[in-house]
């Protein structure tokens, strides 16, 4: 149990390129922090640094407030689960969880102990004898789950663990891994591209974006105040609407309409930014020319131009829908952004 | 098959069925000679049937050699043949596997050096550099010895070539996995390398084993002891015997017993052969 | 190329250290003997040695011996792969037409990779021994009279089918093989298109074997020319008089036997260097494939 500390980190790779630029965030004691970002963004690659996987070019990691550097993988005490699952083909399952407590020199009775005690938390001791290619997509998981567990590390390190199962035992295995790092209080890394998965098992959410943090913070904090437009962007699905807009005199104006006002805010271009289920149908300023509708069962997408801008909108089924459509979002429901940096402008 | 056409169905079973005729001939040929007693070949015209002299015929060889000739009992050259192949193919795999291991997870100085002194193996086969060779042998008092018969065989950018590829497919994240496990890189080399190329270390046994049995050239160079006689180069020295005594049906007989147990392993393990004849030349 | 390295520095030279030693004692080290011997020249006696540079290239350059040699090689080389290809493209058409017989005729056929070339060439000189050979009786029926210790075609006639005995097995596996890679669709399509299984043959199956006949040419000419030793030394002996001399039997004779170490020096470069070119070949080809 251990709190991890990331701090100024920067991996620069041989030929130049910069995976991180500088990324500093600590993870307290028993969170489970979801680094979330688009492929390419540095999240697996600060995963590998805290590993040890990768040599960490600038900057320093702490775990349990050592300085694990120049640690080798094996000796910093954590337990890692990878995407492809990475179980060693020619062991039985059994063996796969007890190679690194052999390596470490734990006594027998006490691995047997350990083992035992790991199936049982997992349900796989009817596995223990099968070898890897014999188990399902969902059985290797857990194995590779139970090699991360049987360990009893300070931290578990999750490389898009679930990314290779299909949707259903996905949305399953999300909640068994929070409910058992819950339960075994472990401090928890986990990497994702999918913004969902961050969202519903996140203590912590970290987005990140070409190689450095956009926001932290606990998920509904993230989703309803998003720092930049990076973040609204990418959090919450359908995306959130984001418009060119102007400031003038203390008013935001869409397409010469005032949406909202905003005292002491400089004249000039700025983005306006509002979720589509926070437009609700009603007199207001948004006039929607509909494009097309996506029926979703529960509720509707509607696809439209407000102004010559696209946007989305969700409505409830019952909805009747016209060729237009008049909307109305509530005033703290929308969000401003600078028009040049992206950043989140006063409340 | 595209279309239905039994003329043609017909015509590739005769072409095969004569084929393995022409392919197995010469050996029925030779084992028809080894059964039957010496003298039923004065008459000038060997048989197509075997006869009845075969059990003599190979225990004679076996036990005793043909001692006028200078050709000493089969069962020794078979035993050293033995060893030799053995020899030679664990040899090749094990320092193949070990160079390959440093190769593929080491980046170290010079290792590109190390890469083209391994591979420049593959363009000087013994038969082009046999006299320097020779004397280097000669020069650490080799001849006529298991170590000199086998050592200057044992290197092999082919066997290098092939682990390497083997563990170049070998993911990441398996290494990785060991290595947060705890296992250093003997460790791995031992407990996860090792095992993953199993089924390729089995099929290149094979293929090397088949090489070392059948070496020709470098037994006859450097055995002058009849003690470290090989059966392959043995039989060069009966034959030669032939030419004025022509015992031919134990000729033949050391002739079959000198094929028989490589066909034997190709037979027996036809899958791990075809795998790594195919997988050595990648 | 690996993502995940050990960083141990010493370890890679102590594996790496068997291999490299072997090599170098017992290949590099060799090879370079010979190609500073083939800048000298020894007496018989081995009592004077004097640099002679390129004197003993000339020499080989203008031998008749030599050029013989050189010509024998490449018609051996040329007949050995002609005919072992030949005869393996034809087998492996017909086992891939094949469905449940294929695999009891492909071990049928395989297993003669296992016999030695030496092997090889003791069984074919037996069958066309002249006193009591089965192949010479019978061409002493139909009015010939074969005799490989006397007329130079018979001896070269006689080494030709015992290396390509023995290599039909090598090349048939790697034909099968490269038919079965063939898409079935490609065919069908061809069928469809009107073309019938001749043509077919000559049109489709052919063209795409290319790769695989090409990897194999240069793979039976390195065969041939260097790996049938055992073959000419077990039955020929490089007659009748250099008939069937090809130059790895060259450098041994030469070197061995006549003690000409200088000239067998020079030879061995000679050989070093078409090796090379054919390790090069060899693995362009391999590159090649790669991209496909």
């Amino acid at each position: 149990m251990a709190a991890i500390e990331i701090d100024s980190v920067v991996k620069t790779y041989p030929g130049g390129v910069a995976a991180v630029k500088g990324v500093s965030v600590t993870i307290e004691d028993g969170a489970f922090a979801v680094l979330v970002g688009p492929s390419g963004c540095g999240k697996s690659t600060i995963l590998r640094m805290v590993a040890g996987l990768e040599q960490i070019t600038a900057g320093e990691v702490r775990i349990g407030g050592r300085r694990v550097n120049e640690l080798d993988p094996a000796d910093r005490d954590i337990a890692m689960v990878f995407q492809n699952y990475a179980l060693y083909p020619h062991m039985s399952v059994r063996e796969n969880l007890s190679y690194g407590l052999r390596n470490r020199g734990v006594p027998r009775d006490e691995i047997t102990r350990r083992v035992a005690a790991t199936a049982d938390i997992l349900q796989i001791g009817a596995l223990l004898d099968r070898k890897p290619r014999a188990l399902s997509g969902g059985q290797r998981q857990r194995v590779a789950m139970g090699r991360a567990i049987v360990r009893e590390p300070k931290a578990f390190l999750f490389d898009e663990p679930l990314s290779n199962l299909d949707a259903k035992l996905r949305v399953q295995m999300r909640a068994e891994i929070r409910l058992l790092q819950r339960r075994l209080g472990t401090t928890a890394i986990y990497v994702t591209h999918d913004q969902q998965e961050a969202m519903t098992m996140a203590d912590t959410l970290i987005v990140l974006n070409a190689g450095r943090i956009e926001q932290v913070g606990a998920p509904l904090d993230v989703y309803r105040r998003p720092e930049t437009t990076f973040v609204a962007a990418f959090i919450g699905s359908p995306p959130m609407n984001l418009l060119a807009a102007q400031a003038a005199g203390g008013r935001v104006l869409l397409g010469g309409a005032e949406v909202a006002r905003a005292e002491g805010l400089a004249d000039g271009p700025v983005t306006l930014g509002v979720r589509p289920e926070d437009l609700v149908p009603g007199t207001g300023a948004f006039d929607l020319t509909v494009d097309y509708v996506e029926e979703l069962g529960a509720g509707r997408l509607v696809h439209g131009r407000h102004a010559g801008q696209e946007m989305v909108v969700a409505v409830p089924a019952g909805l009747d829908l016209g060729e237009r459509l008049a909307l109305a979002a509530a005033r703290d429901r929308l969000h401003l952004f600078d028009h040049g940096s992206g950043r989140r402008l006063g409340g | 098959m595209v279309e239905n056409r039994p003329f043609l169905d017909f015509l590739a079973h005769l072409v095969l069925i004569i084929g393995v005729a022409l392919v197995a001939f010469p050996v029925w040929i030779a084992f028809v000679a080894s059964t039957h007693e010496p003298t039923r070949f004065i008459s000038g015209l060997i048989p197509l049937l075997p006869g009845d002299n075969l059990v003599e015929s190979y225990r004679t060889m076996l036990s005793a050699g043909i001692s006028t000739s200078g050709a000493p009992p089969v069962a020794g050259m078979l035993w050293n043949s033995l060893i030799m192949a053995v020899l030679i193919a664990t040899g090749k795999i094990a320092i193949s596997l070990l160079s390959a291991f440093a190769i593929v997870y080491f980046r170290f100085p010079l290792r590109q050096l190390a890469f083209w002194c391994i591979f420049i193996t593959l363009m000087l086969p013994v038969e082009v550099r046999i006299l320097p060779t020779f004397e280097v042998v000669a020069n650490l008092g080799m001849l006529n010895s298991y170590a000199g018969l086998t050592v200057p065989l044992i290197a092999s950018a082919t066997a290098t070539f092939l682990f390497r590829q083997v563990f170049l497919t070998i993911p990441d994240e398996l290494t990785e996995a060991a290595r947060i496990d705890g296992a250093g890189p003997l460790k791995f080399f031992r407990d996860i390398l090792i095992p993953l190329s199993r089924t390729n270390i089995a099929a290149l046994f094979v293929i090397l084993f088949i090489y070392g049995w059948n070496q020709y050239l470098w037994p006859l160079l450097i055995t002058t002891d009849d003690g470290y006689y090989t059966i392959v180069a043995g039989i060069k020295r009966m034959a030669e015997a032939a030419e004025s005594d022509p015992k031919w049906n134990y000729i033949m007989a050391t002739a079959i017993m000198a094929m028989l147990p490589p066909v034997l392993v190709v037979l027996a393990m036809q899958r791990l052969f075809v795998k790594g004849l195919v997988e050595t030349e990648k | 190329m690996k993502r995940t390295l050990f960083r141990n520095q010493f370890l890679p030279w102590f594996l790496l250290a068997p291999q490299l030693a072997v090599t170098a004692v017992f290949f590099l080290w060799p090879a370079g003997q010979a190609v500073w011997q083939s800048f000298l020249r020894q007496d018989a006696f081995g009592f004077s040695v004097t640099f002679v540079a390129l004197e003993n290239y000339a020499a080989l350059y203008a031998d008749p011996f030599y050029r013989n040699s050189l010509q024998v090689t490449l018609v051996f080389a040329l007949l050995v792969t002609t005919l072992s290809l030949g005869v393996a493209l034809v087998l492996a058409v017909a086992v891939d037409r094949m469905l449940r017989s294929a695999p009891a005729y492909t071990t049928l056929i395989v297993w003669p990779y296992a016999v030695a070339p030496a092997i090889a060439g003791i069984l074919w000189w037996f069958m066309f021994n002249p006193t009591i050979g089965i192949l010479a009786y019978v061409l002493k029926q139909w009015g010939y009279n074969w005799n490989h210790q006397l007329n130079a075609g018979n001896a070269m006639t006689l080494v030709v089918i015992a290396a390509a005995w023995k290599q039909v097995s090598y090349n048939f596996l790697f034909f099968v093989a490269g038919l079965q890679s063939i898409p079935a669709s490609l065919r069908e399509a061809a069928a469809i298109d009107g073309a019938g299984p001749v043509k077919r043959f000559f049109t489709i199956t052919l063209p795409l074997l290319a790769p695989t006949t090409f990897f194999l040419m240069v793979v039976n000419v390195v065969y041939a020319m260097f790996d049938t030793f055992p073959v000419i030394d077990a039955t020929t002996e490089g007659g009748p008089v250099q008939a069937t001399t090809i130059l790895v039997y060259k450098v041994y004779m030469d070197g061995f036997v006549g003690l000409n170490l200088g000239s067998s020096a020079a030879q061995s470069v000679v050989l070093m260097g078409i090796v090379i070119f054919l390790t090069v070949m060899q693995f362009r080809y391999v590159e090649r494939r790669v991209n496909y």
